[in-house]
């Protein structure tokens, strides 16, 4: 476990380092979000009946997506991992004395948590003092906060983890090029990326909601506002905790069949 | 010309060669922007109208704007790939070559995977051209290629800008993405639906609104005057002050060295 540990922090030291690259981020990201929360208001003005969160939530669950962008999108890839298998750095890799499903999960938690932390702050700033309609709430109760939190850590572990999946495919493929934006737009679409997924039609959304999908941003960002609130968020944690599991284990199995057959390339 | 032509023929067929990665990441390509048409369904299906704009009606603005987009991105993807040309040094190549710098940059690249999008563009436009209730007249057809065009070209100028603020820094050009990437997503509803402020930046700063928001007001009749027919042209101004921009990043270049 400790030389997990020590695979997280160098990992996320080193991703602390790119400041100018974030600074640059959050402005975008900051126009980002205040646009997305203008169309909703306007859809909102259309036909308030027929929005299917509170406005106030809603304006949350964006806010947070932007902040914590790094830690819930799947469209952060972890090009070292796929670099390694596509150009055969995969043997170094394999005669270290470490488990490489643990050191690529530990690295990628690391990378993404770094990232969040140097963006997260100032736009959470911005998005707690820009005027009404627009400002981000508080959470309802410290316990709802306390769930909210468990709940991003256990997200966070479902991206990585289907992100693992879709790594393990490329030693089938030997080609990342294709697979990438198949995946993440498929299991960012369904994960709540574009739109919450309350916004689905009611049939697709009561597919989507069972998915585990479903057991990445979508939990810790209606969580956070109350949108899921005691007894369902209590649910809902299980429900990550039940994907993680059978994500990583499926995730293993995969590799460990995948790493039996692995040829490298070149000389 | 000829010469463009060549170069445009020479990056299909070398692209041609990888038929299946080809059309893998043409398939993703499209894949990318339809998770975004079928967001635009899921809303417009629950909420039928927004500011007035039916769901076709809204089609029509994501389509041209996708179009314009990826026509631009199609064939400016030189620039997209500048700040790269500048540090390995091919900059200076073109530089001493007797063709202008600007022709150089846009025969470096081309990308063909594009096609995936314009093409998912071009489904929406059948759809929705005959569905939008717009009375299709010689007027109004010529508006709609007017859009996409003038979209392009403004697209194609913003592509410019970007290049050229790689002569002054390589970090932190992300800031771009909000008017190019963001453009064409926030592009799939009529810009004035975020309200004033940000429809007076994109009428008088960066001219996205110009060949979207107000010619759509002529397709449907809100607006009858000829002026709003004509709106798409009044943004390719802004291709003036990009092509300064860029010439006077190439007058303070100080090359990299090997």
């Amino acid at each position: 476990m400790k030389k997990y540990l020590a695979v997280f922090r160098i990992r996320f030291i080193n991703a602390l380092q790119y400041r100018a690259a974030a600074a640059a981020g959050v402005a975008t990201q900051f126009a980002w979000g205040f646009l997305e929360i203008f169309a909703f208001s306007a859809f909102y003005r259309a036909n308030p009946n027929a929005f299917p969160m509170e406005f106030s939530h809603t304006v949350s669950y964006i806010w947070l997506q932007q902040a914590f962008l790094a830690l819930f999108m799947m469209w952060f890839w972890e090009s070292d991992v796929t670099e390694a298998i596509e150009g055969g750095a995969i043997a170094y890799e394999l005669i270290r004395p470490m488990d490489l499903y643990k050191r690529w999960f530990a690295q990628s938690c690391a990378n993404r948590s770094a990232r969040a932390l140097l963006r997260c702050a100032p736009i959470l700033l911005i998005a707690f003092i820009v005027p009404k309609p627009y400002r981000m709430g508080l959470p309802p109760s410290l316990p709802q906060f306390t769930m909210f939190v468990i709940s991003s850590a256990l997200s966070l572990g479902v991206v990585v983890a289907t992100s693992m999946l879709a790594y393990v495919s490329i030693f089938y493929t030997l080609s990342s090029t294709g697979i990438r934006s198949v995946f993440t737009t498929i299991v960012g679409f369904l994960a709540g990326e574009y739109i919450p997924i309350p916004f689905f039609p009611p049939s697709i959304r009561a597919i989507a909601e069972l998915l585990p999908f479903a057991a990445m941003q979508n939990m810790p960002l209606r969580i956070y506002s109350g949108n899921i609130a005691g007894r369902d968020a209590l649910w809902g944690l299980a429900f990550q905790v039940f994907w993680l599991s059978l994500l990583i284990v499926l995730g293993r199995l995969a590799m460990n069949r995948a790493l039996k057959r692995v040829v490298v390339q070149g000389g | 010309m000829r010469l463009y032509m060549k170069f445009f023929s020479m990056h299909m067929k070398s692209q041609m060669q990888y038929k299946l990665s080809f059309f893998l990441t043409m398939i993703g390509q499209f894949l990318v922007s339809f998770a975004i048409l079928l967001s635009l369904y899921f809303m417009m299906s629950r909420f039928n109208v927004v500011m007035g704009f039916t769901y076709e009606q809204v089609l029509l603005c994501f389509a041209s704007v996708l179009m314009g987009y990826s026509l631009a991105e199609m064939l400016g993807r030189g620039f997209d790939l500048f700040p790269r040309m500048l540090g390995n040094g091919e900059f200076d190549r073109a530089l001493v070559r007797p063709r202008s710098v600007i022709t150089q940059v846009l025969a470096s690249k081309m990308d063909f995977t594009r096609l995936g999008r314009i093409l998912q563009a071009a489904f929406v436009f059948i759809y929705a051209v005959p569905k939008s209730g717009v009375i299709w007249t010689r007027d109004k057809i010529l508006t709609l290629f007017l859009m996409v065009i003038c979209g392009s070209l403004v697209f194609f100028g913003l592509f410019i800008v970007y290049a050229a603020f790689s002569f002054f820094t390589v970090e932190g050009l992300e800031f771009m993405n909000i008017l190019t990437d963001g453009g064409r997503e926030f592009g799939r509803y009529p810009y004035a639906i975020y309200g004033e402020g940000i429809l007076k930046f994109l009428t008088y700063f960066v001219p996205l609104a110009l060949f979207q928001y107000y010619p759509l007001l002529y397709l449907l009749d809100i607006e009858k005057s000829k002026l709003y027919m004509f709106t798409p042209l009044l943004s390719l101004i802004f291709l003036l002050p990009a092509y300064a921009f860029f010439q006077y990043g190439v007058r303070k270049y100080k090359s990299t060295g090997s």
